[in-house]
């Protein structure tokens, strides 16, 4: 019977998924043919909604110019090297907020509520403090992604199981020891949910900064594609962006076996 | 067996303990910060053209409340804030509704929501700025579009973990459809419905004042960039620690609310 059961489920679910691809399907086509028909109507103001071949023209000639790609490797530097310093901060202050009940008590409150506060705000402080160039928009990255990896951190070092850490003791582990054998590789789900939201966060803050005041970078690119006017050039990018933006995260999700619903 | 009764004394140093040391360990740290900033700047290793004395900071707040009108910014902020937020409750609250409803739908598009709600959407701005123009409605739909997936994702959510019986109970007794939804699923969802909204306000707050510093447009966040162009350098400290003030006020205020909701659930 069992079996029986099996075999019969195993061509409804086939059948189930066939449905959802022809719907995900349908809704792809249903938007493209309202977007294209808006391009054609000529009732928007022109380029705001081009035709599709136009940003698609738009995208294969962004991706395949160098200057594109030395505008990436801009942002990406100065995301990555803000998320180094941010998420490292942030791990070595979740470790001690995890570690102390009196630390915790005394200054997780402060992190919890300034992690939501719009960042962007801080870009005049930054400035002053490192510059208008690269300097900045890496200050920005950081400050963005500490908040939610060191909460993230504090919260997973909490939700270790205590026999982990007897274990550690009863083996005479040192302080470095117990944060590289028990610690670290017994919080690896939240560290790694720590750094998938730290890194969505600190591309904001980079980017969002480059559009403020840069020459340089892809939120240069999306400004300036908008102070000239060239709307498929910023489709173009805004579609890269987001597809860049979307993959990595879902990438670090499945590296970390974690789900990305919010 | 006997049952020592705790004393009062005991009583208080665990008061003690747990929550008077750490807020004044947490608060003298950010006193002691503070005065070392204030004596660096005055013996000069911070620059004061950089950093502004903290006192100074504290004594702009007066200039920046009377010179910067900032209780009409503060109600500009709150009413773009507000009407992205009742958007993103209303369309967030029945597009999960349709989602619940239509499984087949919910399965298709539930992780394209997710997605969307991990997408940097802020970047979108400049094709908004396109669209609606530097106006509050840019400020506004990038609230509303910042805050919306979290509320369809709760909703959901909510609506998906609601009892069978409940429902039953509700189709024994022949409610309509609306009945069923305002009556029985949106008051046993609404815990979980609240935890989306709030998710959905932060993001918002954030996009609307971010948004307002970026295109120098509407209440608090155009405050700071005004102050920062004209260099006003304790103003501008000053003005960021009141949006702070504010934003963390919000977050306390709507937990409360999440709090207060949750023994519903």
């Amino acid at each position: 019977m069992a079996a029986t059961g099996a075999v019969t489920a195993r061509p409804a679910r086939r059948h189930d998924a066939q449905r959802v691809l022809a719907l995900r399907a349908a809704i792809i086509l249903t938007v493209l043919l309202i977007w294209e028909a808006m391009a054609r109507s000529g009732l928007l103001y022109r380029d705001v909604v081009p035709k599709l071949a136009v940003i698609a023209t738009a995208l294969w000639s962004l991706l395949t110019t160098e200057e594109y790609y030395v505008h990436l490797w801009v942002t990406v530097r100065e995301i990555g090297i803000g998320l180094f310093i941010g998420g490292v901060s942030g791990l070595v202050v979740g470790l001690l907020l995890g570690a102390n009940r009196l630390l915790a008590r005394a200054f997780e409150s402060y992190l919890y509520y300034l992690g939501p506060t719009p960042k962007i705000i801080f870009f005049p402080v930054m400035i002053m403090w490192f510059g208008v160039g690269f300097g900045s928009k890496i200050a920005m990255a950081a400050l963005s992604c500490f908040f939610p990896i060191a909460l993230s951190t504090a919260a997973g070092m909490r939700q270790i199981d205590k026999v982990l850490i007897r274990v550690g003791r009863s083996f005479r582990l040192n302080a470095w020891q117990m944060t590289t054998k028990i610690y670290l590789p017994a919080m690896r789900a939240p560290i790694i949910n720590g750094v998938r939201i730290g890194l969505g966060v600190a591309l904001i803050g980079a980017l969002l900064a480059e559009t403020r005041l840069s020459s340089q970078g892809i939120g240069f690119l999306v400004i300036n594609a908008y102070n000239v006017f060239d709307m498929p050039r910023m489709y173009a990018i805004l579609i890269v962006l987001f597809v860049l933006a979307i993959g990595v995260n879902a990438g670090i999700a499945k590296v970390g076996g974690l789900q990305t619903k919010a | 067996m006997h049952v020592r009764p705790r004393s009062e004394n005991t009583t208080m140093t665990a008061a003690l303990r747990d929550r008077v040391v750490p807020l004044a360990l947490g608060l003298g740290t950010l006193i002691a910060a503070l005065a070392a900033v204030e004596i660096l700047i005055r013996v000069g290793v911070i620059n004061g053209f950089i950093v502004p004395l903290p006192t100074d900071v504290a004594a702009s707040f007066g200039k920046v409340f009377t010179e910067e009108d900032i209780v009409n910014r503060f109600r500009l902020t709150f009413l773009e804030a507000l009407a992205a937020g009742a958007m993103i409750t209303v369309v967030g609250v029945l597009l999960g509704l349709l989602l619940y409803r239509v499984p087949l739908l919910r399965r298709a598009t539930e992780t394209w929501v997710a997605a969307l709600a991990s997408a940097p959407t802020v970047l979108l701005y400049p094709l908004f700025l396109v669209i609606f123009g530097r106006s509050a409605s840019t400020i506004i739909m990038m609230g509303f579009v910042a805050g919306l997936p979290p509320v369809i994702l709760k909703t959901v959510e909510g609506l998906s973990g609601i009892r069978r019986v409940l429902i039953d109970v509700g189709r024994s007794l022949k409610l309509t459809p609306t009945q069923l939804f305002v009556k029985i699923l949106l008051p046993a969802a609404l815990p979980t419905i609240f935890v989306g909204i709030r998710l959905g306000l932060i993001f918002t707050l954030i996009n609307v004042v971010g948004v307002e510093f970026l295109i120098n447009f509407g209440g608090l966040g155009q405050l700071i960039n005004d102050l920062f162009e004209r260099y006003e350098l304790s103003e501008t400290y000053a003005a960021i620690c009141f949006v702070i003030l504010v934003s963390v006020l919000f977050f306390v205020i709507t937990e409360r609310i999440e709090r207060w909701l949750r023994p519903a659930q």
